[in-house]
């Protein structure tokens, strides 16, 4: 099974290196994505000091630290996700009207060094919580959603149309007259996707990574884990709708109507926080949810494996699951 | 009669409005070259696909070795269908590679480039061979596992008369080597030449089973004369005689030439452009299955 498995594995992969036009799109790609990205997110920030405010409408009049100028008040109603954007520095200082008064700076920030001396001088007793983290820009966050987008159109569309390449032009129908099983055949286009989805987030993770200057908080083994398992649910997904169909448009069809809720749904652009119930639960039977979700908490909270295990096993369940599917329902020739 | 190595009962394949296959029943010595041949439409190739094991039949089985087809056949069978395509981007030797490493037994890459004359050809990029030369590595495919059945689905069709001369010698290399060779063709020439046994098909049915030479004796006297049919009386179709009418041509079937002769001499039929030649495969082709253009 093996011999056969490593057979086709390495004639798909000399294929793919042989398709100068599909290589080169594949590799033009990231090299774009890396310059796009530096374009758009590497010119200067904006200088200005934003705090949090935990209080009713009644209390912010009162407080003078809240008439000083160059300073942006974002009221802010969960006091977890409050404390969450001090240690991410998304707020430069959390402060809390209610009695007893407090405030949050995070000690690594320089910003909310700042920011704290204005506060002392509008408000001398107001009471230090200090907390610590880097900093989370709106690029930081938005990055795994860079690399889960190109992750899943890679993973859909590029194992989607080579089958179906195959399929119509009678080469399956070939091997389907020897040994090799369906279940062989699709392990061994999964395995070669996988390893090129890899290569590519990888070149994707160091050079947009270098330019925005990102660094990950998280165990980059684990952030392996997350790609690789993420990447094979979404390739088996692929593989469950080029399984048995023999027409372009159909599968394109159907591939787009997977990827665009995904797009929209799954986290790549906006946090999907504070939308309806129903639309987070719509959103996290899609495995790109689950990739971005995981990686997210890697990458910038520093999760470990128990905090992202169920995203896993939601993956790995749905690996399995859809090339289970997708091994029963193939078809090798057109019908 | 050598055991057969694959057996065909009551073969029936049915689509939702046509009867392909309609209760075929044969069976292949092992060792012999076995022809499958009929009309456009005629259920050969759909005859051939179930044998081969890549489409279930409706009803029957096919057994090979006395076994429904399994794992076994696979590995024992080598297939070279009408149309194949290989994977875009591999020379001669990895197409070759790729699938034999599909099977556990069979021969080295080398030798099954040598058997079909490719050995020049190795590095190049398979999609920029000829037509020849394409057959040549599909037949070198089909090869790889050392087969004891080969099933050849039209293996000529659409070659030159040189690249169809070299492939024939091919196929008459690999019967010496004593292999089971299943043929299907549209060229009679090339089934009197290689098949030592065949069956005639035409809608879904068999209408005739066994060796060419038998099957032309039971159907045809000793010779055939053909005239122009312009140059042949419309008074001349009343003579007691077995005609035969052809596109372009009267056919006379006989086993008595002479008597033949002199009959049309006294019917004053012009013999100016008379031929006189044996029967072939095509004349009992067209005589079990018609002139009549199939679909």
């Amino acid at each position: 099974m093996i011999r056969r498995l490593l057979s086709v594995l390495h004639a798909r992969n000399l294929e793919f290196v042989r398709d100068r036009g599909t290589l080169v799109f594949t590799l033009l790609l990231p090299v774009t994505l890396v310059i796009g990205m530096g374009f758009v997110f590497g010119g200067p920030q904006r200088p200005l000091f934003k705090v949090g405010v935990l209080a009713g409408q009644e209390d912010r009049q009162a407080h003078p630290f809240l008439r000083e100028r160059y300073v942006a008040f974002i009221t802010l109603a969960d006091d977890g996700a409050a404390l969450r954007k001090v240690t991410h520095q998304q707020v430069d200082l959390l402060l809390d009207l209610r009695a007893p008064e407090r405030y949050w700076v995070n000690t690594d920030s320089p910003k909310g060094y700042i920011v704290e001396k204005l506060l002392l001088a509008a408000e001398p007793a107001a009471v230090r919580e200090p907390v610590t983290g880097a900093a989370v820009r709106y690029v930081d966050w938005l990055f795994p959603g860079i690399l889960g987008m190109n992750m899943m159109f890679s993973c859909l569309f590029g194992v989607g149309y080579v089958v179906l390449r195959y399929r119509k032009s009678g080469f399956l129908k070939r091997l389907h007259a020897t040994p090799l099983t369906a279940f062989e055949f699709l392990s061994a286009q999964v395995l070669s996707r996988l390893g090129l989805i890899l290569l590519v987030t990888a070149i994707l993770y160091a050079g947009i990574g270098a330019v925005i200057g990102f660094h990950n908080a998280g165990n980059l083994l684990l952030l392996a884990l997350v790609g690789v398992v993420g990447a094979l649910s979404m390739i088996a997904l692929g593989l469950t709708i080029a399984a048995r169909f023999s027409s372009e448009e159909l599968v394109g069809g159907l591939l787009n109507v997977l990827t665009w809720p995904m797009m929209l749904l799954s986290g790549i652009w906006f946090s999907l926080e504070g939308s309806p119930p129903w639309v987070q639960w719509v959103a996290h039977v899609f495995p790109l949810t689950h990739v971005l979700d995981a990686a997210r908490a890697v990458m910038l909270d520093g999760a470990g494996l128990p905090q992202i295990a169920p995203n896993l096993l939601y993956l790995a369940a749905t690996a399995l699951a859809f090339l289970a599917f997708g091994a029963w329902s193939f078809r090798w020739r057109i019908e | 009669m050598s055991t057969p190595i694959l057996e065909v009962r009551e073969l029936v394949k049915e689509y939702p409005a046509t009867l392909a296959v309609a209760g075929v029943s044969f069976s292949v010595p092992e060792g012999v070259c076995f022809g499958l041949l009929g009309p456009n439409g005629a259920g050969k190739t759909t005859t051939i696909e179930i044998m081969e094991g890549i489409l279930p039949p409706t009803a029957g089985e096919v057994c090979y070795r006395g076994e429904p087809l399994g794992n076994r056949f696979r590995q024992e069978a080598g297939i070279l269908f009408q149309k194949t395509a290989l994977q875009d981007f591999l020379t001669v030797r990895q197409c070759i590679a790729l699938f034999r490493g599909l099977y556990t037994a069979g021969l080295e890459v080398d030798e099954v480039m040598r058997l079909c004359a490719l050995e020049k050809l190795a590095g190049r990029d398979a999609r920029k061979l000829s037509g020849g030369q394409q057959q040549r590595l599909l037949l070198a495919i089909a090869l790889v596992n050392d087969p004891a059945v080969l099933f050849l689905d039209e293996p000529t069709t659409g070659l030159d008369p040189q690249a169809r001369r070299n492939f024939w010698e091919l196929v008459q290399s690999i019967k010496a080597r004593r292999k089971t060779i299943i043929l299907t063709t549209h060229y009679m020439e090339e089934a009197e030449l290689l098949c030592d046994e065949i069956v005639i098909m035409d809608r879904g049915r068999l209408i005739a089973q066994g060796p060419p030479r038998r099957l032309l004796h039971e159907h045809f006297a000793e010779v055939l004369l053909e005239l122009p049919r312009q140059e042949f009386p419309p008074a001349a179709r009343a003579l007691p005689l077995s005609i035969i009418d052809a596109s372009d041509r009267v056919e006379i079937s006989t086993h008595d030439l002479e008597a033949t002769l002199r009959t049309l001499l006294e019917a004053k039929v012009p013999l100016s452009n008379l031929r006189i030649r044996p029967a072939n495969l095509e004349d009992l082709f067209l005589e079990l299955t018609g002139t009549e253009l199939r679909p």
